[in-house]
């Protein structure tokens, strides 16, 4: 702090453990003004967990620690009225299934307004064209009539978009999209994203993009972070990590993406299951299914090694790996 | 919507005709009550003739018809111990009841909702626990033995409240928590559930994540939605306002249906037990009727079932 912080939000050593049982193991990670970052890996490596925890939206049996900061300002343990500010106004998240996120008994005008008037203080006829605007802003056609719609009424596109409305009615920095398109039919992801892509390029917002699937965050982002059972295990400027991936795990994944022609699937390709959080190998947690692996990978957890986005590292630099057979 | 009602309105009608039917047909199956009326020494003619008045003579069938088209026209039939019509003999104990029920109904609704939404606000803290464990106390402990403590202790220990009677609004006291105790530690368990499930829905975080204070989440997301299964048995309660008090009444000797019921079963007095299922009945799947559509104001996504 107090020096010139090109970050937007810094997370370090971010770890969470529910009950005893972790789920995060130190996270390290930024994001820039107007960044995209791509966040991947397999299903339970702790990607929702660390934003949910950057939020401060854990349920209350999550033992978070370590330290979030946004512009500078610490987000752990900080009282609930700064958290409640920041959410939806500086820092929007939206959710994987968006039929499920949308409150099923409140007409969908209800609830963008609801947003509209939190962070921007309008009411009534005011609130109302405000929220007209955005769900028009975000594609639904006619928007003014949708807004008597209740989110069972609507497609699953659709309440993504509605979603996507409410997150922007605060005009948000930040915005978190924690696998927006996996519940969606695939011309509808596409459809999607071209509209995140729209939207980060026209409001300048970061964004970080949650995903399973490294080709969605190939296209979408300038930097991806890939997750492995509650780690950062590589991090790389998007082409570095297509044209060389430095972790067998990366790999792994890079090696499970259908040709860019054919359909997209779920990353499946890698044999072997990510171990439980309480059975956890001693040395790397990739080790157990690794084509690559040495004695030496048991011994030890491998650190993430290399130059991290910092102000004193070009951003073409940014390279980070935790894997002892590979030099970063 | 129409044909959604007319549908649930048919149905209704069905319940209390089928209810009405079992009901006569077990009452005239499972004894005499000629012989229990008249005394068993009776001269075997005024036997018969008591028969004949009340047309227990007539086989069933033709007894059930003409018991029918009576109801049809709004009659009920008379007492076989006074004479006089049963539904105003019914009629004349409804308010006795109502005064315990409807007073035990706001105890169930203001002390089991709340204390449910609160615990499940504060699960496995130490509130959570006490309401709880009193809840499971509550709804074990059964409404007779309950009354009886609260007899030996308020009446005749401490000699605080009447033991029975209907003398004063502090008669009303011992009757009214009995009713209500069991009923308010099952509204406080259900609703708990209700508002854990409802909390853990993604919507309740995504409510969080734009920002909203946890009490508009819960006022705004959570409680609209919990209402909607606690509503199913809010409504049940409401359909036992009538027939839900024939213990209590029995242990405090409320002069109320309850206890009309226990006298006229016990007497084989048909008219009134019938008149009393009629009554039973008709409230019970009202209420039902009720709670049906209720679900469709609280639920639009039932309402566009129903269209
Ligand atoms: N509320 C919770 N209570 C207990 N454990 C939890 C909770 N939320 C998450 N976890 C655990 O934390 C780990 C990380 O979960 P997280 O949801 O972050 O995974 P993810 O990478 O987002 O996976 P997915 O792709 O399936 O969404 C998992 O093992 C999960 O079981
Ligand atoms: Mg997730």
């Amino acid at each position: 702090m107090g020096l010139i912080d090109p970050d937007l939000i810094r997370i370090e050593g971010l770890s969470v453990a529910f009950g005893g049982v972790p789920a995060l193991l130190g996270i390290d990670l930024s994001v820039a003004t107007g960044e995209t970052l791509g966040l991947v890996g397999e299903s339970g490596c702790g990607k929702s967990v660390t934003w949910l925890a950057a939020l401060g939206l854990l349920p209350g049996s999550a033992a978070v620690s370590g330290s979030v900061r946004l512009d500078g300002q610490e987000l752990v343990g900080a009282p609930v009225s700064v958290l409640e500010r920041m959410r939806g106004g500086r820092v929007a998240m939206i959710f994987q299934d968006p039929a499920s996120a949308l409150n099923p008994v409140h007409r969908i005008g209800r609830q963008v307004g609801e947003a509209v008037s939190l962070h921007r203080g309008l009411s009534g006829a005011a609130a109302r064209a405000e929220t007209r605007r955005l769900l028009d802003e975000v594609g639904i056609p006619d928007a003014g009539g949708r807004m008597a719609a209740y989110p069972h009424e609507m497609s699953g596109g659709q309440n993504q978009r509605v979603m996507i409305a409410m997150a922007l009615a605060g005009r948000p920095e930040l915005l978190v999209a924690d696998e927006p398109t996996t519940a969606l039919d695939v011309t509808i992801q596409a459809q999607i994203l071209d509209l995140l892509r729209r939207l980060r390029r026209e409001h300048g917002m970061a964004l970080v993009l949650i995903s399973h699937d490294l080709g969605v965050v190939g296209e979408m982002c300038e930097r991806v972070c890939v997750m492995y059972a509650g780690r950062i295990v590589e991090e790389a400027r998007t082409e570095a990590l297509f044209e060389a991936p430095l972790h067998p795990y990366t790999r792994g994944l890079a090696g499970a993406l259908p040709p860019i022609s054919g359909p997209r699937r779920r990353l499946t390709a890698i044999p072997g299951r990510v171990p439980e959080p309480w059975a956890m190998p001693p040395g790397c947690a990739f080790a157990p299914r690794c084509p690559e692996r040495i004695e030496a990978c048991d011994a030890a957890v491998p650190a993430l090694r290399g130059n991290a986005l910092r102000g004193d590292a070009p951003q073409g630099d940014a390279r980070r790996v935790a894997c002892i057979r590979a030099a970063a | 919507m129409i044909r959604f009602v007319a549908i649930r309105v048919a149905r209704a009608c069905l319940t209390i005709l089928l209810v009405v039917t079992f009901a006569f047909v077990v009452l005239r199956l499972s004894g005499d009550p000629a012989l229990l009326i008249m005394s068993p020494d009776a001269p075997a003619e005024a036997i018969a003739a008591f028969r004949h008045a009340y047309g227990l003579d007539r086989p069933i069938w033709q007894q059930y018809l003409h018991y029918f088209g009576a109801i049809m026209h709004g009659d009920l039939g008379q007492s076989m111990r006074d004479g006089r019509p049963a539904l105003s003999l019914v009629a004349e104990r409804i308010p006795a009841t109502l005064v315990l029920t409807v007073t035990a109904l706001v105890l169930k609704v203001g002390i089991g909702i709340p204390a449910g939404i609160f615990a499940a606000l504060h699960r496995r803290g130490w509130i959570d626990r006490a309401v709880m464990a009193l809840a499971t106390a509550g709804f074990t402990v059964p409404s007779f033995v309950l009354g009886l403590v609260l007899v030996l202790v308020f009446s005749v220990q401490l000699r605080w409240l009447p033991s029975g009677g209907q003398e004063s609004w502090r008669s009303v006291i011992l009757p009214v928590i009995t009713l209500g105790a069991g009923g308010a530690a099952i509204l406080a368990r259900f609703t708990r559930s209700a508002m854990l499930e409802v909390l853990g829905q993604p919507y309740i975080r995504a409510a969080s994540a734009k920002g909203l204070p946890w009490g508009a989440v819960v006022r705004r997301h959570a409680l609209p939605n919990a209402a909607i299964p606690t509503v199913t048995i809010v409504g049940f309660m409401v359909g036992s306002l009538i027939a839900g008090a024939v213990v209590v009444e029995s242990v405090f000797s409320w002069p109320g249906v309850g206890r009309l019921l226990v006298i006229a079963v016990s007497n084989r007095d048909l008219a009134v037990v019938q008149t009393i299922l009629l009554l039973v009945a008709s409230t019970m799947v009202m209420s039902n009727l009720v709670v049906d559509l209720l679900y469709g104001v609280l639920d639009p996504r039932l309402r566009a079932v129903h269209k």
